[in-house]
């Protein structure tokens, strides 16, 4: 069977129609797994035994008649949603043999669906970065570039898509890490609005941010996955209660008419090969019948500030648990106090160390109303701002990032650099909107992927599918030779 | 008499009655074996989310109200952070600037006089585990049973001067809590805990000294005593000419002094922030007004009722709402047998005493109201004597067992055998003439005399009533 770029509902098909058994599927991709990952790195556990056991229990309920929309295909889960009895490392030496005795809720859920579990792909640790350069196990390579970053944080959930490792895959994104890396590696990915997807389960990095989403060859497939994952959860108390829709519903549906926003900030300052790509996808909306808005947004300038001071507070925060006592990475000591000191020093990487510096010095007294009351007040004045916009528009359209995937190692002596790379994408989690990005270009010289981001209202993840969906129907993505 | 004026706070730390942990939903209960009343939740694993439990807001905002707080409308919940083996979040979830209840007031009698002591605050938040320490293996082990069991914490404004003070108004917030419902408020088992703030002051100053904090009080008689010698230990230092520094201090049960556990210095930065994962709660009034009007009947409240319906005396009202035990006790006795002046009497004069004695423990009582109330109605009817009500009861105390089943068994039942009373009083009169004489002579007093004389001979043959009759006959023939 071919595998490259294939789509969940196309395996869906050929499994109902028993074209395929669903362990012969996991096979073929465990196979592709074990040609290409040596290269690619993009997992940190391949789930082999589970996987197998996994199928052959799909097979039964495709047997049975009983098949949803999941039973039976294998997906890669980002390393940082925890999963009973299967290694949860968050890419992190301090958790490098963590076997969580419990799942996330949305692999509850993939559950009752029969999925079939490949592996856990990698991430910057504690999803700390845009470039899976920090994950302490695998440091994924772009699949159109060995020589470049893949993006991150969900950089192995990107790369296993686009390299065909995985029809789809879940990630997690914080203030981009599934965007950009969809971006960078040429696939499909959307955040939901905050609260749409439990996080329970979903080691935290900034609880106020952090959403679970996946990353699949295109919109529609993102749509089938969002069906399975969303929906309230008691053991979430920000998990929304709202109706969740069926999300392909609004797909093919024309989008004459629709007013798509261009906040002209977002374009300022970003590769030429990015803006054209960009602008040339709008005018192709416009062609379809939307009317696009030009439109600004002032605040954006305060945003990777402000992103970064509510981040790394409460990462200082969350990442406190990991002291070396209960579990996890444990160093050496006499005294508590020298015990925690050694496990937190060797157990964390530079970048996860970094940011918990800066939430702590954030927070600190004296220092809190300067740095994270200012952060919050700059958090409603973007709220506004979007509020603002859509008066006036339906969806937005930014690019992803602000370049193409990188040179591995280009960034890595400039973290104030590198975090002005997520500025395209983490008002949209301060604002708790649903994004998505999608492929609209490839640059002339290298073949790059290039995404747009579409930016929804709350809960109008169908939306933001749509016009996706709409560009997708135009577009002929190239796959990348490994 | 001392040139100082002490000045005190208290905070105090109470479990709530919830049957589940203010977080997850594992057992609230005291004890266990070791983390056996934990999940991943409240053993804060990695991706767990505490989701609030509502009936611990519920109780706080019970306690507001019978502390007379103003309830905020809009509540929410930060973290706490610090490191510490027993916090295995390495933060607490607690409230700072926005609590459920603020600026209230409790009455207190202290001494026979009337005082008013503000509470600053109560507000909600998470209890730690506990740390076993093994001194010969030389380990520490975390249970984390405890974890997560919601607390209130109580912070009154610095309206204490002396030891007494503090005891009557932590017995009186005691007391509220049983009787609301909403903690057990046993200190042996630390469901309810006291720290002091305590300074001192050269009387008649305007400012208050360096405060010093008491921690450790495991019951009221350690609060008193780590009072007096805190304030003595202060008074020593400025007397010498020496600062009080300010510190968390103490209280050494052995040695009766309080000793320095860290100092400002090393006083934590906890870096409060809101916590991102509890959202924060609205309150409507509907809400607010259900959970006033589900509040039990209170102390004073029940004192008031038990002296207007039950003609009781309020100094014995006062002593059965004083402990809540005695108290259900009592209700439970006169839903039985319904007389509350004759239950309230004997349970103050024998229960009681009893329980003083050390004899019985109201804790760990084998029998209940019900039956003690048949006892006391068995008296009042005269089917049994005080004598033999007294052995009675020592019976129910010791093996259990209801009062008809023992009396029976041992033989305790008035008789009422009129040929015994005659020979017996007949006999007592013959052999006093003198008395009888007086009695004639209209001294009323010695018919005292011939009742107590006849009751001893007669061991309950007969009743009160008919010995009485049957003398008053004899003495007017």
């Amino acid at each position: 069977m071919e595998l490259t770029r294939a789509k969940i509902r196309d395996l869906r098909k050929a499994l109902d129609a028993k074209e395929i058994g669903a362990a012969e599927l996991c096979k073929e991709y465990l196979k592709q797994i074990e040609e290409k990952d040596g290269r690619l790195l993009s997992y940190i556990t391949v789930t082999k035994e589970k996987a197998l056991s996994d199928a052959e229990n799909a097979q039964k309920i495709i047997d049975a008649g009983k098949a949803s929309a999941l039973t039976g295909i294998p997906l890669a889960v980002k390393d940082n949603i925890c999963i009973d009895g299967v290694r949860t490392t968050c890419a992190s030496r301090m958790l490098e043999n963590f076997i969580p005795p419990y799942n996330a809720t949305v692999i509850e859920k993939l559950n009752e669906q029969g999925y079939v579990l490949l592996g856990r792909a990698s991430m910057d640790e504690f999803a700390m970065g845009g470039s899976t350069q920090t994950s302490a196990f695998a440091k994924t390579k772009n699949p159109y570039d060995l020589e470049r970053v893949p993006g991150g944080s969900s950089g192995g959930s990107a790369a296993v898509v686009a390299a065909s490792l995985a029809p789809a895959a879940l990630g997690s994104d914080t203030g981009g890490s599934i965007r950009q890396p969809s971006s960078f590696c040429g696939v499909t990915g959307i955040k939901p609005t905050y609260g749409r997807v439990s996080r329970y389960g979903l080691v935290a990095f900034a609880s106020s941010l952090d959403q679970i989403g996946p990353i699949c060859n295109d919109a529609r497939d993102c749509a089938i996955m969002l069906n399975a994952i969303c929906g309230y959860d008691r053991h979430d108390a920000t998990s929304a209660k709202v109706d969740t829709p069926d999300f392909t519903e609004k797909l093919g549906q024309p989008i004459k008419g629709m007013k798509i926003a261009l906040p002209k900030e977002f374009y300022e300052g970003v590769d030429d090969n990015v803006r054209a790509c960009v602008t040339d996808a709008a005018k192709e909306l416009e062609k379809q019948g939307a009317v696009l808005v030009e439109c600004s947004m002032p605040g954006l300038k305060y945003a990777i500030p402000a992103y970064y001071l509510i981040a790394c507070a409460e990462a200082a925060s969350n990442l406190s648990r990991f002291d070396g006592i209960k579990y996890g990475f444990r160093g050496e000591g006499r005294t508590y106090e020298e015990l925690i000191r050694d496990s937190r020093s060797k157990g964390f990487g530079e970048e996860v160390k970094r940011r918990i510096l800066l939430g702590n010095y954030a927070l600190s007294s004296g220092y809190y109303d300067a740095y994270y009351k200012k952060a919050l007040a700059l958090k409603q004045e973007i709220i506004k701002e979007y509020n603002d916009i859509f008066e006036q528009a339906d969806v937005i359209l930014t690019p992803t990032a602000p370049t193409p995937a990188y040179k591995i190692g280009a960034q890595d002596n400039d973290p104030v650099k590198m975090y002005q790379a997520d500025i395209c994408t983490v008002t949209v989690n301060i604002a708790k909107l649903p994004g998505i990005s999608t492929t609209c270009g490839y640059t002339a010289d290298g073949g790059l992927p290039i995404g747009m981001s579409i930016i929804g209202k709350r809960f109008d993840e169908a939306t933001v599918l749509q016009v996706a969906d709409a560009f997708e129907q135009g577009f002929v993505p190239v796959s990348p030779k490994l | 008499m001392s040139q100082y004026y002490p000045t005190m706070g208290l905070e105090i730390h109470a479990e709530l009655l919830t049957n589940s942990k203010v977080f997850c939903t594992c057992s609230a209960e005291f004890g266990g074996e070791p983390n056996s009343r934990c999940c991943p939740v409240c053993s804060g694993l990695p991706g767990t989310l505490p989701v609030l439990n509502q009936k611990a807001v519920e109780y706080i905002i019970k306690a507001g109200y019978v502390m007379n707080c103003d309830i905020s409308r809009f509540t929410k919940w930060d973290r706490k952070n610090y490191f510490y083996p027993d916090l295995p979040k390495a933060y607490q979830i607690s409230q700072m600037p926005r609590p459920v209840c603020l600026s209230g007031h409790v009455d207190v009698n202290v001494n026979g006089e009337d005082k008013v002591i503000r509470i600053n605050r109560i507000h909600l938040e998470e209890d730690a585990g506990k740390l076993v320490h093994d001194d010969v293996n030389r380990i520490s082990l975390a249970d984390y049973n405890r974890c997560g069991i919601p607390l209130i914490e109580i912070v009154t404004e610095p309206d204490f001067h002396s030891a007494d003070e503090v005891i009557a108004f932590f017995e009186k917030i005691k007391l509220l809590l049983q009787y609301a419902g909403i903690c057990d408020c046993k200190m042996e088992q630390g469901s309810i805990r006291c720290d002091v703030n305590i300074s001192i002051a050269p009387k008649g100053s305007n400012e208050l000294g360096t405060r010093t904090e008491l921690k450790n009080l495991n019951s009221l008689k350690a609060i008193a005593r780590a009072i007096e010698a805190e304030i003595e230990r202060q008074e020593e230092l400025l007397d010498n000419g020496e600062r009080v520094i300010q510190q968390t201090r103490r209280f050494n049960e052995q040695t009766g002094e309080t000793v320095a556990m860290r100092s400002k210095e090393d006083a934590h930065d906890y870096r409060y922030f809101p916590d991102p994962d509890i959202p924060p709660i609205l309150f409507t009034e509907e809400e607010l007004d259900a959970i006033r009007e589900s509040i039990p009947e209170l102390p004073e409240q029940r004192v008031r009722r038990y002296v207007e319906e039950f003609s009781i005396k309020k100094a014995d009202a006062d002593i059965i709402v004083g402990d809540k035990r005695i108290c259900d006790f009592f209700d439970a006795a006169i839903a039985e047998y319904n007389n509350p002046k004759a239950v309230a009497n004997y349970i103050i004069v024998e229960l009681m005493r009893r329980i003083n004695l050390g004899e019985a423990d109201m804790d760990a009582l084998k029998f209940g109201g019900k039956e003690f109330a048949q006892l006391v109605e068995f008296m009042q009817n005269d089917k049994v004597s005080q004598a033999n009500a007294k052995t009675i009861l020592r019976e129910m105390i010791e093996n259990g067992g209801d009062p008809k089943s023992i009396a029976d068994r041992d033989d305790l039942w008035i008789k009422e055998d009129s040929g015994a009373l005659a020979a017996v009083v007949d006999e007592i009169i013959a052999n006093n003439p003198k008395a009888v004489e007086q009695y004639k002579s209209g001294d009323q007093k010695v018919f005292g005399f011939f009742m107590g004389q006849a009751n001893k001979a007669l061991k309950g043959a007969a009743s009160p009533k008919a010995i009485q009759d049957y003398i008053r006959k004899k003495l007017s023939e």
